[in-house]
């Protein structure tokens, strides 16, 4: 870890206004992914601003029926609260897939959303990652590989996004509220927040220098089976292999929204339309242009057959 | 006390306090949070500078240069050792790698150098400003690979032969009516223990102080002796708590080289403890293997032939992995062969992980059963039973087993597991979403006596302490300890202090080959009888007819207070168990059966271990609560070992590329179902006058195969590589 300087912010716009004025500031939530990041030095950041006491921690209805969760609501809470419960449950049932009690308690809404890959070599400094060092080479596309992405990746980088509760806020269509520092604010659809390697890696989101996210929100509820699968290697405490968030309602079509395939949560509006067809025709669409290794092609068996699992579970 | 003749009636099978389910001794300690671990003795080292091992970024080559003048101008940094200052070191003989590399580098992570400053983040910020660059040399990784090239092994006292051959395997084998040929592999394991490596150390003028997490203090003095090149009366190695070792803290490693480095350098103590990467890749670990077992047998199910290979990989002058060592023991068979073969590989130390030998054999082995006993349309338990041995099958009658109840740990396994209820077609049990199997193995371990010396003293006021240089790696050696004095000296066991893991202390078996419960206690038995001796000498008592009870000694109608016996300056003993060859004449060993339920996910071939059963057969039991404790942790590493670990070698990098705990997963508690453990009672007096033997490495011996058998009969998917992760159980169900 490098030494830093550290404030805490007053209010939104003046934390986004404190991390362009200072060179190489960052902001600071939970903490549970940067500071793991700044011990291994993935992570530099010589100024660390603390967004946690901004009163970003509410969950409020929207006037069109839907909710707006706050930035810094923790995912614990965010997984208990009744309303997520009730209208959300996908949302819910991701949030408690995903890490440990003591990281929910801690973890916020945006950290979750900005959350780092866990590819390993972009873990190790010896090694070369371009999403750590722009144009060193990717170590993976050639190494251990066997839990990175299938999908949208790019020569330079094949690493996946670790989150499960934002393949659910895909699957919602979820917007990203954000403040600059001059007070503007924008809503980003969640489908264009994160953004594709491509030849630019180390970039992994649509935000701005400064751009500080203050709110998640859901619109109106969507009826049906609302189901989060996700297939590990162990029963808990470990990221996906890939994941599937489904809302099937009763009456057939639904959306369907994948983790563990790509440098972003997945999702082919397209294939939604194959759902009637069954689960091959549903993940041949999803899984169209993929590109596998040797080590990681049994994820498109695993889609097929976790969807086959979620159809059939979404029908009894 | 020599003990080389089998042990009669003695204080010990009182058991009023041995064998009972006494509470950890130190269990208050520990979970207050009051025990002093290794880097965290401000108690004795308050103003300890820290220590960060920069470790070597390439797996095999040469240092060329290296550039410390960031680092030095770091804030806090006190001092740089590498290996230009670190003066002449020696390699200890232990020791495959050096600890610190220079100029050359053995493999990734090995210590390169140690920067000393005020804080942690300090000299870990230092570390990373040091410059190396590197001459790369081509190095081997790939056992698969290195394999056609490895040699037979030299041998050492604890490898046993490399190779051993009894009657005519081939021929046998050839002519079996029924038979295997199949190979197996296991992967690189690490122990991963909760404590990482951690030594705090100080010296005073040319004497050094250690504070280190070691299992074997007189090997941890030695081989720092043979590394700084001073006498080992100048050393003093303290490791009196010991957050898991499970082999790695067998042998020093670079935290107490480094550390003491580091401290003659900056003049004051420092503490070094390894991050969790450098457990991975800076330390040692369990090789992998490729074995292939061949067995024949008659259409009834007599084994006739059976051999097993074994190849493993470990850097040069390094050793094998003991794979089909215990398959010399464990089945009948009048035609057998057992080969080890070594290759050279540039992968980081290879060496002793609990139950080395045996678990990843057992691993192969019992699959391989699994696979035979279906051939013969036999049941696992009754083609193992039908094949028991009551005498080493290399050997012959003439050396038999010092006592072997395997068929009981089977038959009670059996019936406490619900055995009976398993459908040997696999596929054909459902529930919900889960395709539901049983599977079970053969535990075997062998039994290691090792010389043992504890001192045992009475004060004035009745309380009995015990010192010996015996650690306690969260095994409860404190306390089976204190269950031996108490039961010896006739004092309950808030009257016994141990006190362990201290150089100073009469040197112990350590911990280590599961030795360490049976011979430390009979080590703390042979010093109590002579202190016994010397009590009753004082009072003029018979030897032979004393009792001690109740905080009394009494012969006849005269009974003397243990306090006023002693008088108020105290008595006190020191002796030493010593082995004679009663593990030559008899073989001695451990047993067990295991039973495990999986289900195993239709869709997506995830496996869950819904339910496991353990029988074992290990001597007398010192403290069923402890023992438990041993065996339950030892079980849920062999779920691991069956599901999930794996140190993933990065053939271009020459390292372990998965080396945190996130990639390199091991069980968490919704991997574990309830586990049912149960001990034979029972008593070897071949073994020690405790006539104990050990558990803690039996328990994890043959868990993963009973696994595996069970995956198998769930889905029908055979797995020969482990782990079994799904994607290998969705490659077997597209082909099933």
């Amino acid at each position: 870890m490098k030494a830093f300087t550290y404030e805490r912010a007053g209010s939104p716009a003046e934390a986004a206004a404190a991390v362009i004025r200072t060179p190489g500031a960052k902001f600071i939530a939970g903490g549970t992914n940067l500071l793991d990041l700044m011990k291994l030095q993935i992570e530099t950041p010589r100024h660390l601003i603390d967004v946690n006491r901004l009163g970003l921690d509410k969950i409020d209805e929207t006037p069109e029926g839907g909710l707006r969760i706050g930035a810094l609501v923790r995912n614990t809470d965010l997984a208990a609260d009744r309303r997520v419960r009730r209208d959300y449950a996908v949302l819910s049932r991701a949030l408690l897939a995903g890490a440990s009690g003591q990281l929910r308690n801690k973890a916020t809404t945006a950290g979750n959303l900005l959350q780092r890959t866990r590819c390993p070599y972009f873990y190790d400094t010896t090694k070369p990652c371009n999403k750590r060092q722009p144009g060193a080479g990717c170590s993976a596309i050639d190494g251990f590989n066997r839990n990175l992405a299938i999908l949208g990746a790019s020569e330079q980088c094949i690493a996946t996004h670790p989150s499960d509760m934002a393949v659910a806020m895909r699957v919602l269509d979820a917007q990203v509220e954000t403040v600059r520092a001059d007070g503007a604010t924008r809503a980003i659809p969640i489908a264009d927040f994160h953004r594709l390697p491509g030849a630019t890696p180390q970039i992994e989101t649509t935000l701005a220098q400064g751009e500080l996210i203050t709110a998640v929100t859901l619109p109106r509820p969507l009826g049906g089976v609302h189901a989060y699968r996700k297939v590990r290697d162990r029963a808990s405490y470990a990221f996906a292999l890939i994941s599937v968030a489904a809302v099937l309602p009763p009456g057939g079509g639904g959306r369907l929204a994948f983790g563990g395939l790509a440098h972003k949560p997945w999702r082919v509006e397209a294939a939604e339309g194959r759902i009637g067809q069954g689960a091959r025709a549903t993940a041949e669409a999803v899984l169209a242009g993929a590109r596998t290794t040797p080590q990681n092609a049994f994820k498109t068996t695993l889609v097929e057959r976790t969807l086959g699992a979620v159809f059939a579970e979404a029908r009894v | 006390m020599k003990f080389d003749t089998p042990a009669t009636a003695n204080v010990i099978d009182k058991m009023t306090v041995v064998g009972q389910p006494v509470d950890r001794i130190d269990g208050k300690a520990k979970t207050t949070g009051t025990a002093p671990y290794a880097y965290e003795r401000h108690d004795v080292a308050p103003n300890a500078a820290y220590g960060y091992i920069l470790g070597a970024a390439i797996a095999k080559g040469r240092i060329e240069q290296i550039d410390l003048a960031q680092a030095q101008r770091s804030p806090g940094v006190l001092a740089i050792v590498t290996y230009k200052t670190a003066g002449k070191l020696g390699k200890a003989q232990a020791h495959t790698a050096k600890l610190l590399a220079g100029p050359e580098v053995q493999h990734f992570d090995q210590a390169v150098a140690v920067v000393v400053a005020e804080t942690f983040e300090q000299a870990r910020a230092g570390a990373k400003l040091i410059k190396v660059s590197y001459a790369k040399a081509k190095g081997g990784y790939d056992l698969a690979a290195a394999k056609a090239g490895a040699i037979k092994p030299q041998e050492n006292e604890f490898s046993g032969h490399a190779d051993t051959a009894v009657g005519d395997f081939s021929g046998a084998f050839a002519h079996a009516p029924v038979k295997l040929d199949a190979t197996y592999t296991t992967p690189d394991q690490c122990h991963a223990m909760m404590e990482p490596h951690a030594t705090t150390a100080a010296w005073t003028g040319d004497k050094l102080t250690l504070w280190t997490s070691n299992q074997m203090i007189a090997w941890a003095v030695r081989d720092m002796s043979q590394t700084l090149l001073i006498p080992k009366e100048n050393i003093h190695v303290m490791s009196p708590y010991v957050g898991g070792g499970f082999g790695s803290k067998l042998w020093v490693r670079s935290d107490a080289l480094m550390a003491a480095l580091g401290a003659r350098a900056a003049r004051r103590p420092v503490k070094v403890a390894l991050a969790r990467p450098q457990v991975f890749n800076n330390t040692t670990h369990r090789p992998a293997t490729i074995q292939r077992i061949r067995i024949g047998a008659d259409r009834a199910g007599k084994i006739l032939a059976i051999g097993h290979e074994s190849w493993s990989g470990d850097l040069a002058g390094g050793g094998p992995e003991t794979a089909a060592n215990q398959t010399r023991l464990l089945y009948a068979g009048a035609n057998r062969m057992t080969a080890h073969r070594l290759a050279t590989l540039d992968l980081p130390e290879g060496n002793a992980m609990r139950a080395p030998g045996e678990a990843p054999g057992l691993m192969a082995l019992e699959i391989a059963m699994d696979e035979m006993a279906e051939k013969l349309r036999m049941d696992p338990v009754e083609f193992r039973i039908l094949n028991d041995t009551q005498f080493d099958p290399e050997v012959g009658p003439k050396r038999p087993f010092s006592h072997r109840d395997l068929i009981g740990c089977l038959r009670t396994g059996a019936e406490r597991f619900g055995w009976s209820r398993r459908v040997p077609t696999p596929g054909q049990v459902r529930d919900g979403r889960w395709l539901v199997g049983m599977g079970m193995a053969a535990a075997f371990r062998g039994n290691v006596p090792m010389k043992s010396a504890a001192r045992v003293g009475v004060d004035g006021k009745g309380v009995v302490t015990v010192a010996t240089d015996m650690t306690d790696i969260g095994t409860g050696s404190y306390t089976v300890i204190a269950q031996t004095a108490a039961e010896m000296m006739g004092v309950p066991v808030d009257k016994v202090i141990v006190l362990l893991g201290d150089s100073r202390f009469p040197v112990s078996a350590g911990s280590g080959g599961q030795w360490g419960g049976n011979s430390a206690t009979a080590g703390v038995y042979a010093a109590c009888v002579k202190l016994r001796e010397a009590i009753a000498g004082k009072l003029g008592f018979d030897p032979d007819k004393v009792v001690f009870e109740d905080g009394k000694v009494r012969s006849g109608r005269r009974s003397v207070s243990l306090a006023k016996a002693v008088g108020a300056a105290g008595l006190s003993a020191e002796d030493v168990i010593e082995f004679g060859d009663l593990d030559k004449t008899y073989a001695q060993a451990t047993f067990g059966g295991h039973f495990a339920e999986v289900g195993v996910d239709a869709d997506t071939g995830e496996i869950r271990v819904r339910k496991m059963s353990g029988a074992f057969a290990a001597g007398r039991i010192l403290n069923p609560k402890s023992a438990r404790s041993q065996v339950i942790g030892a079980m849920t590493m062999g779920v691991g070992a069956a599901l999930m670990e794996e140190a993933v070698i990065d053939q271009r990098f020459g390292y372990f590329v998965n080396h945190d705990m996130a990639e390199y997963q091991v069980p968490v508690h919704a991997d574990i179902p309830h586990q049912d453990v149960f001990f034979l009672d029972e008593a070897d007096a071949k073994s020690s006058p405790m006539k104990a033997k050990g558990v803690g490495e039996l328990g994890i011996c043959g868990v993963a195969a009973a696994v595996a058998n069970a995956v198998y009969n769930a889905c029908g998917v055979r797995i020969r590589e482990y782990p079994l992760t799904l994607d290998k159980v969705l490659k077997g169900m597209a082909s099933v």
